[in-house]
């Protein structure tokens, strides 16, 4: 026992007729219920008590926690077909017992989860759930359209304020860490391809690789996946706040349409914003690869930007423009979406934020995938 | 007077910024009483709260919870005073990922060394002192208001603290069940003789629970009456203290 702590409130007595008689006294509360029961467990684990009788003439105060100490000695005395008797409770003592039900606490109580279902109720009720969330992904799209068409015809619908503070922080506040992002893929695409490309004296084409991969391609999908990850996990965690605080619910009675106060200037901000950050994202790529160019490769700046001119036309300019457009209606999209499809607390708005960003970058792959299919037959 | 104080405020102030939220609070909680803290709304009730609880550090004073300092506490220092209360909040805010015994079975787990039969056990027991038999497998967003609360009382009282706070208990909840709670408070503080601070503007509830009171004032911006809630009723000659008793504008 430890001797830096004061001494247990019991003494046993043995060998009584009764069998084995504790007599406790003082506080039997949170403060010493863990070392008696620990006490009394190894005690009796190597002396088995036979029938246990608990004096508590002398016990002062008796909480929850001291009545555990009495619920596993009861334990222990029916264990080894003994039997248990509580003597001299004094009134606070047998109040206290009956609050907590002291004789009914006698089975082993277990919180453990309930049973997972089996493989192919879990089956059925993910395919179920998937399924469902289809149908509201979708009825989703056509809210928003419907929407859209109710701004399009009454424009001062539209929450300008609103519209105009999400493209600062989708657009302008985004700028930096996109106009850097953007700059180092320019830099070490134009070093990677430099190694290859210096072996032909085929320096120049450095420039066309940089300008046209990045205007057509890597442009568009960088920037949108710094947008989802941004702004698209905004909208949702912002969403979702507002539905479990009942906001949405709120905007809903005082006959708002949830999807155009929250949605269409979220939407409108990104499909101007994506574009317009895509631009400078081509622009910083460019004079990454530029700065590779002069200072490694010998090249004239002029040399470079010329080269870069050449290769690109202005359709490969808008094709990434149009591209980053649509990129950032689906950020919207799915963003707004995740958040509206809260339900319950804190962890489901994590839940939707994070499946917010991950749906975002999955379709903007699948959508960029169905970009180059498109060019391919037409252009 | 024979009892033992177990808070002791001293020249309390809190300020936001500039603005004076009260000063020259001092009052003491006895070990074993139901103490109100009452007053209008904006008079700073919660705040005063949140700096007994250690929420907030307040620009000036002392206070003493059971004889340690809250305000020039360490960290050390304030984990241990943080074990001997237990606060209720406005909202029960208990964690929505986790069902009601594992809300209960958290602080059990973390602050003592007991063996998960007995955690079990406890929080059962726990759940059976606030009504709640049966629910411990329940997710919280799966309780009613008043259930919410008794579950968030469970949590607070988990390791059976000298003194709980509540946060506007009542608030929210239907006559009957907010009488309910009063009984249950009632039932608690005799039984295991626990000290309750309670902040309230709910009059029935103050009737029936108070040993003691103490009154704020937004416009006095510090405390204008401390005593017996009756007492007060009937015999303060303080007019905001006349109308908020009598409910009258």
């Amino acid at each position: 026992m430890n001797t830096a702590n004061p001494p247990l409130p019991y003494e046993i007595s043995e060998n009584t007729e009764d069998g084995t008689t504790i007599r406790f006294h003082g506080r039997m509360d949170s403060s010493n219920a863990g070392s008696l029961m620990e006490d009394l467990s190894r005690y009796f684990s190597q002396n088995p008590p036979g029938n246990l009788t608990v004096d508590m003439e002398n016990v002062t105060y008796l909480d929850d926690f001291g009545a555990l100490v009495l619920v596993e000695l009861r334990k222990i005395a029916v264990k080894g077909n003994g039997d248990f008797n509580l003597r001299h409770p004094g009134e606070k003592i047998r109040e206290m017992l009956m609050f907590l039900r002291f004789d009914s606490l006698f089975k082993k109580v277990s919180f453990e989860k309930k049973r997972r279902q089996g493989v192919f109720v879990r089956l059925g009720e993910k395919t179920y759930d998937i399924l469902n969330d289809i149908k509201y992904a979708v009825s989703f799209i056509g809210a928003i359209t419907l929407s859209l068409g109710q701004h399009l015809v009454h424009p001062k619908l539209l929450r300008r304020e609103d519209t105009l503070d999400y493209m600062q922080k989708t657009g302008v506040d985004g700028l930096p860490i996109v106009a850097l992002i953007s700059f180092l893929m320019g830099l070490i695409m134009a070093f990677m391809s430099s190694v290859q490309l210096e072996q032909f004296g085929a320096n120049i084409y450095v420039a066309s690789l940089v300008g046209l991969s990045m205007t057509r391609e890597l442009g568009p999908i960088m920037t949108a996946i710094i947008v989802a990850g941004r702004s698209g996990s905004a909208f949702a965690a912002e969403i979702g706040t507002m539905k479990i605080s009942e906001e949405v619910d709120a905007l809903f009675t005082m006959g708002f349409d949830p999807v155009g106060f929250l949605v269409i200037p979220k939407l409108i901000a990104a499909i101007v914003m994506v574009p317009i950050l895509t631009l400078f994202s081509d622009i910083f790529a460019i004079a990454g690869g530029l700065l590779v160019g002069v200072f490694m490769l010998d090249l004239t700046a002029g040399a470079y930007v010329a080269q870069t001119v050449n290769t690109l036309t202005l359709f490969d300019v808008f094709w990434g423009v149009l591209k980053s457009g649509i990129f950032g209606l689906v950020i919207t999209w799915v963003g707004c979406l995740r958040g509206f499809q809260v339900s319950g607390g804190a962890a489901s708005v994590g839940q939707a934020t994070t499946s917010a960003v991950v749906s975002s970058i999955f379709l903007i792959i699948l959508f960029d995938s169905i970009f180059s299919v498109i060019l391919r037959y037409t252009g | 007077m024979g009892r033992k104080a177990i808070i002791e405020v001293k020249d309390l102030e809190v300020r936001y910024g500039d603005a004076v939220i009260f000063r020259d609070v001092n009052f003491k909680v006895y070990e074993g009483e139901i103490f109100v803290v009452l007053g209008g709304s904006g008079c700073g009730k919660s705040t005063l709260l949140k700096s007994l609880i250690g929420l907030l550090s307040p620009h000036a004073g002392r206070i003493l919870v059971d004889g340690d300092e809250v305000i020039a506490e360490d960290e050390d220092g304030l984990k241990k005073i943080l074990t001997k209360i237990g606060v209720l909040y406005q909202s029960a805010a208990l964690f929505g990922s986790m069902t009601v015994a594992q809300n209960v079975a958290l602080p059990i787990e973390e602050y003592t060394s007991l063996k998960k039969d007995a955690v079990d056990m406890l929080v059962k027991m726990k759940l059976g002192l606030v009504n709640l038999d049966g629910y411990g497998n329940h997710l919280p967003s799966e309780l009613s208001g008043g259930m919410k609360k008794r579950a968030g009382l469970a949590r607070a009282m988990a390791l059976n603290p000298k003194i709980l706070f509540f946060d506007e208990p009542s608030a929210g909840l239907d006559p009957i069940t907010s009488a309910e709670l009063d009984n249950l408070l009632l039932h608690l503080n005799r039984t295991l003789g626990t000290t309750m601070v309670i902040v309230t503007h709910e009059l029935d509830s103050i009737f029936t629970v108070a040993s003691r009171i103490i009154m704020l004032d937004k416009k006095a911006k510090g405390m204008i009456a401390e005593g017996n809630p009756r007492y007060l009723r009937d015999n303060s000659q303080n007019a905001f203290v006349k109308q908020f008793f009598n409910r009258r504008a």
